[in-house]
């Protein structure tokens, strides 16, 4: 049977929060990645985004589109991580998280790496906020470590991530 | 100290680990770009908001009716 969808890894975060989270060490022998993401921001306002093998240059291009219900909005540019996922922040409805996807097909090929990403947070109230980007990270080198990075606060308890490997054989 | 979770997806090992002053750095610039770039969308939205309203204003003006406006826009 094909493996189609192997959990390379999971982390949670613990009582006392984290700056970010990161898979090292991601093995070359799938074809794609998948990456699902479920956080909650410690502050106010918040979002958080992807850097490949550590990269913190701007070097993440990206085209988004996302509604809150009453408003619709695209955005394009480049910045310094994969844009963005969305995330409950400290003022929205207490303990829900949000819910993102990354996908990375030939994430071990030689070609620039492309993403795509669907994301929601949670309110249970008003202003909940759908997104989905296309983005790319303008580098040739295989992808061996992800981290996901918050745009300025810190990831609270019981965030989580779980990185998938995907191959047809 | 902030710290960051790292698993190594060849051993399922998470470990956590205290960000460098580099990497504290790093996240000290990326906040306030962050709110450098709120700040800047949220003024392009007021912006947009207030013209608008100043445009419907106008319009009202010369004798058009809440719903001729609105299918302007549509």
């Amino acid at each position: 049977m094909a493996n189609t969808f192997v959990a390379l890894a999971t982390v949670t975060v613990g009582s006392g929060g984290a700056a970010n989270m990161e898979f090292t060490s991601i093995p070359a022998t799938y074809t794609d990645l998948c990456l699902l993401v479920s956080t909650r921001s410690s502050t106010a306002e918040d979002s958080f985004g992807l850097q490949f093998n550590n990269d913190t240059g701007s070097n993440y291009p990206y085209r988004n589109v996302q509604g809150d219900g009453t408003n619709a909005q695209s955005f394009s540019g480049t910045t310094t991580k994969i844009y963005r996922g969305r995330q409950p922040e400290s003022g929205y409805t207490a303990n829900t998280f949000g819910n993102s996807q990354f996908y990375i097909p030939n994430y071990a090929g030689s070609n620039n790496k492309s993403v795509s990403l669907d994301t929601v947070n949670e309110n249970n109230a008003t202003t909940a906020r759908a997104s989905l980007s296309a983005a790319l990270w303008s580098n040739t080198s295989a992808i061996t470590s992800i981290k996901i990075v918050p745009d300025s606060g810190n990831f609270v308890q019981y965030s989580t991530a779980t990185l998938y490997g995907i191959k047809n054989s | 100290m902030p710290t960051k979770l790292v698993v190594d997806c060849s051993t399922g090992v998470t470990t956590e680990v205290e960000l460098t002053a580099e990497e504290i750095a790093q996240r000290e610039a990326d906040a306030a770009a962050f709110a450098e770039e709120q700040a800047a969308r949220k003024a392009e939205e007021d912006a947009k908001a207030a013209a608008k309203a100043a445009a419907e204003a106008k319009l009202a003006a010369l004798g058009l009716t809440a719903d001729e406006i609105a299918a302007l826009s549509k």
